[in-house]
């Protein structure tokens, strides 16, 4: 069976830059696993621009983004594998893997980096009545469509949900001919960018109803029509509100999930809230060894952090192969004040290098919001935040310094109180 | 005259109301920091946009269909229109690199249209 020290199973940004940080860190012996016929992941479809703002200080498309850090790899030889799709990964790190080049693959890996990304929700996990007709698409299928395999699958279009895929989306339909007659969005506030609600829908004047849902889609073979109506407070939709449309084709954004069956099979452990692995500060999953980044592991609104969180894993697991143990117990990072996650869920002081990124988010829309960190019960972080909101992911920066002033550290606690 | 702007500088989002005499903003309310008052007159008196889009790609080895491609620098926001147009009349022909120049002055922007990816 053929050996490697890291086998990355997944070659889109997190992966790319995982590897790169593992042999910039002295680890020879990396392999990327992709199923798709090219590197880069999403970004390959992702023409828009915008990313890249916080690694290159400059404002790419998110092809461009991708060539970066598949030059940084060809660069350093890093060997990659495309068209393979991962089977199974074994407790003791055998993967399994097909290609229709090689067959079946088996390969023993010393560290294993998950880097799977994440998937869209689907029409099915979203319980929409009427029929099952063609014409209603996962937003992001819809960009791979027209944005690599150069379809247009609609000519008038109905969106669900307003995350920034559905508004870049409603913006690309409409530049390539298509009538785009309504964004509905369940929650009262949209959970995309400022920038893409303004860019994408109001210079194109595109309607977007704020507590608002699809309550039937109409036709049998294709989509006739979409009726939606309003919520109340509750999501239940309101009799008498109904605004129906004639349309060919609905597009559904409505959130991103975490695609973890292959870290289920090693055994790893899931956060509920997350759908992601449960992390400590080296990345590491339950499964010594078993590092995860990107989306996968949260789901990220920029890519510069998942790149950023990714090398970091790259490094850990080189530290992993080369013998490094920390031996402490992990402290659990605990929050209240409409926190719902933090990644890592778990620190030990030792195994912070220089400092540790805790990433999180809230529930709901907060205004005049202070965040504070405290170990021990003591405040060691305060961050002034004006707005907050679960579209955008926050973070805190913990220095081993701060960590060492605490030698018999029992707690690490966040909040965020509103004024 | 009277406009208004949502900031898209930062999650805030600040509501705006520009004050607008002629081509001249006279008066800029309801932003928080300075750069809600820097894009309010950008957005006022010289709106811009960077256009990224596809174009037919014909030789390609891989059979690759389109290609991805953006306006080399930002456009007047009010010729969106043309600038698409004009870029679904290109055709790319493999193999194209990185950054390549698909179409000189692009709808008569004097903005070349460049490719945001390459095929072979």
């Amino acid at each position: 069976m053929k050996q490697y020290d890291i086998v990355i199973i997944g070659g889109g940004p997190a992966g790319l830059a995982a590897a790169v940080a593992a042999f910039d860190a002295g680890c020879q012996s990396v392999l990327i696993l992709e199923r798709d016929h090219c590197l880069g992941g999403i970004l390959n479809q992702c023409i828009h621009n915008g990313f890249g703002l916080h690694t290159f200080k400059e404002e790419l498309t998110g092809p461009e983004y991708a060539e970066r850090f598949v030059r940084q790899v060809q660069e350093r030889n890093i060997e990659y594998k495309l068209s393979t799709m991962v089977l199974d990964i074994s407790p003791d790190k055998v993967v399994t893997a097909v290609s229709r080049n090689e067959g079946l693959l088996e390969l023993q890996a010393k560290a294993v980096i998950l880097a799977m990304g994440c998937r869209e929700r689907s029409r099915g996990a979203l319980n929409i009545p009427g029929f099952r007709p063609a014409g209603v698409y996962s937003a992001g299928t819809a960009q791979r469509l027209v944005n690599m395999e150069g379809f247009l699958p609609g000519r008038r279009v109905v969106i669900l949900g307003s995350g920034d895929i559905g508004l870049i989306m409603a913006r690309r339909m409409t530049l390539e001919g298509a009538k785009v007659l309504a964004v509905a969005e369940l929650m009262p506030y949209s959970g995309g960018l400022k920038r893409n609600i303004v860019q994408c829908l109001e210079d194109f004047d595109i309607p977007l109803y704020l507590s608002h849902t699809v309550v039937d889609i109409q036709g049998k073979e294709r989509v006739e029509g979409v009726t939606i109506a309003q919520v109340d407070e509750r999501r239940r939709p309101i009799p008498g509100t109904e605004i129906h449309y004639e349309c060919d084709t609905l597009l559904l954004s409505c959130g991103l999930i975490p695609e973890n069956e292959l870290s289920k099979g090693i055994g790893v452990d899931l956060s509920p809230v997350t759908n992601g692995p449960v992390v400590n500060e080296q990345l590491e999953t339950n499964v010594p060894g078993v590092f995860a980044a990107g989306n996968v592991l949260h789901v990220h609104d920029l890519v510069d952090f998942v790149s950023q969180e990714a090398a970091n894993a790259g490094r850990a697991a080189v530290a992993y192969i080369n013998g490094k143990k920390v031996q402490q117990n992990a402290v659990p990072v605990t929050f209240e004040g409409g926190v719902r996650y933090t990644v890592p869920a778990a620190i030990r002081p030792e195994g912070v290098e220089d400092s540790v990124i805790i990433r999180f988010r809230v529930g709901d829309v907060k205004k005049n919001a202070v965040v504070k960190l405290l170990l021990n019960g003591e405040l060691v972080l305060r961050k002034k935040r004006p707005v907050m909101a679960p579209g955008e992911m926050e973070e805190l920066k913990l220095t081993r310094q701060q960590l060492e002033q605490y030698p018999d550290l029992q707690t690490i606690h966040i909040t965020v109180e509103e004024a | 005259m009277e406009k208004n702007l949502i900031c898209i500088g930062c999650p805030l989002g600040c509501p705006m109301i520009v004050t607008v005499e002629g081509t001249q903003v006279v008066e800029v309310k309801g932003h928080t920091c300075p750069r809600g008052e820097k894009y309010a007159h950008k957005e006022v008196t010289d709106p811009t946009r960077t256009v990224t889009s596809t174009v037919r790609l014909q030789g390609s080895m891989t059979g690759t269909p389109v290609i991805s491609c953006k306006t080399a620098t930002d456009i007047p926001k009010g010729q969106i229109r043309q600038v698409m147009e004009a870029i679904n009349a290109v055709v790319a022909t493999a193999p194209v690199t990185i950054g390549q120049v698909l179409a000189e002055n692009i709808a008569g922007t004097g903005v070349a249209l460049i490719a945001t990816k390459a095929a072979e």
